[in-house]
């Protein structure tokens, strides 16, 4: 991460001043920031509002009947956290609501997996193998109905939007499956440090 | 087809919603207690990923300001000409990894651009629906929990960017070339 900071910043300057676009760069510092910090607020009501519903979803026990239910898959997947863990829930929730394309609610999901992946995880500073794994999935980004896209075609006047659903889903899921093997593979055979996570239940 | 998807995405919230609700009070959970204690989170979660934010938005406002993409997909042409991919959708394989709205601003401007019947803008649209802004998902989550080593994360991440580009290229070669 230290390197890709750095270098996004220095290519930049670099690139910017060699093409004369060194006032737009710096000009970008200032909106950046100021963007950044809209979109988290822009994200309290949001989050809010869906980790109050996932909060009820968990307590009345509902969480964990959705981990039950996919766990013969999940199991393979998450081999490192414990089976019946109700973070298994959370990433159900996560990957559902992204699929669907309902952004909104599958952000706060994914964080409530990541910080429960986080109280396995032995390293606190360090991603484990499962964080890397649902990071995955989620830059992946499996979609079966791309609401937005969708939207702007219909606002164009394309006839047939509706064309585009079966080539996105095709792609969506090569991506999405590839990204899982690649996770799997980096797991393996990455120089990177692995981290153990305490896959017997326990919390780290 | 058209009308089954569109039911889909209108209710799929609302059934959520309902669902979620009527099981909490079938197991007799006080719904707006623990609604407000979860919601608290909401602030703080917010808050916490800010720093994580600004330092990938800033880099990446900074690189699509400076003109480097605008260079890299000019180096790129040659090569996907040959794959027919159109000149305007170059710019839109990179950025779609690195912002979610300058995608969304790119394909809208292909569509406006070239208009619905073109293969530019099927080809587009396929590459804006398919895909999820690895940065932004990676420095959300990654911050909201505060892992500052990522490890294989973000190389896995552009690879599989760079895999639904090359499915997109060739499913779309088949669909509609």
């Amino acid at each position: 991460m230290n390197y890709i900071f750095y270098f996004l910043i220095v290519i930049s300057i670099v690139i910017g001043a060699i093409n004369g676009k060194l006032q737009e760069v710096v000009n970008a510092v200032m909106s950046g920031a100021e963007l950044s910090v809209k979109i988290a607020f822009s994200l309290i009501g949001i989050m809010a509002f869906w980790l109050g519903i996932m909060r009820i979803a968990e307590k009345s026990g509902l969480i964990k009947i959705i981990a039950q239910i996919i766990k013969p898959v999940t199991k393979r997947l998450f081999n490192e956290l414990p089976p019946d863990s109700p973070v298994i829930g959370d990433i159900t929730m996560n990957i559902s609501a992204s699929a669907l394309g309902l952004s909104n609610a599958a952000t706060p999901f994914g964080i409530k997996a990541m910080e429960r992946l986080q109280q396995y995880n032995k390293d606190k500073s360090t991603a484990s193998n499962s964080m890397c794994l649902f990071l995955a999935m989620n830059t992946a980004g499996l979609q079966l109905v791309p609401t937005t896209v969708l939207a702007i075609l219909v606002g164009i006047g394309y006839k047939n939007p509706t064309e585009i659903i079966a080539p996105t889903i095709l792609v969506t899921l090569i991506a999405f499956t590839s990204a899982i093997i690649m996770a799997k593979f980096a797991q393996k055979f990455c120089p990177c440090k692995p981290v153990k996570e305490a896959n017997d239940g326990k919390i780290a | 087809m058209a009308k089954l998807l569109n039911l889909i995405s209108l209710w799929a919230l609302p059934v959520i919603l309902i669902g979620i609700l009527t099981f909490g009070l079938i197991k007799k959970v006080p719904l707006y207690e623990e609604f407000t204690e979860g919601a608290k989170e909401g602030f703080k979660v917010s808050v916490k990923i800010i720093p994580y934010l600004v330092a990938i938005i800033v880099g990446i406002s900074m690189l699509r300001a400076s003109g480097a993409i605008d260079i890299l997909a000019h180096f790129m042409s040659p090569v996907l000409n040959k794959f027919n991919v159109p000149a305007d959708v170059l710019p839109l394989m990179i950025v779609r990894s690195l912002s979610g709205s300058g995608a969304l601003g790119i394909f809208s401007d292909i569509a406006n651009n070239m208009g619905p019947d073109s293969y530019a803008t099927k080809l587009a649209a396929v590459m804006v629906g398919s895909s999820e802004t690895t940065f932004y998902v990676l420095a959300v989550y990654f911050g909201a929990v505060g892992i500052t080593k990522i490890r294989y994360a973000l190389i896995v991440g552009l690879l599989a960017d760079l895999i639904g580009i090359i499915a997109a290229v060739s499913v779309c070669n088949l669909m509609f070339a």
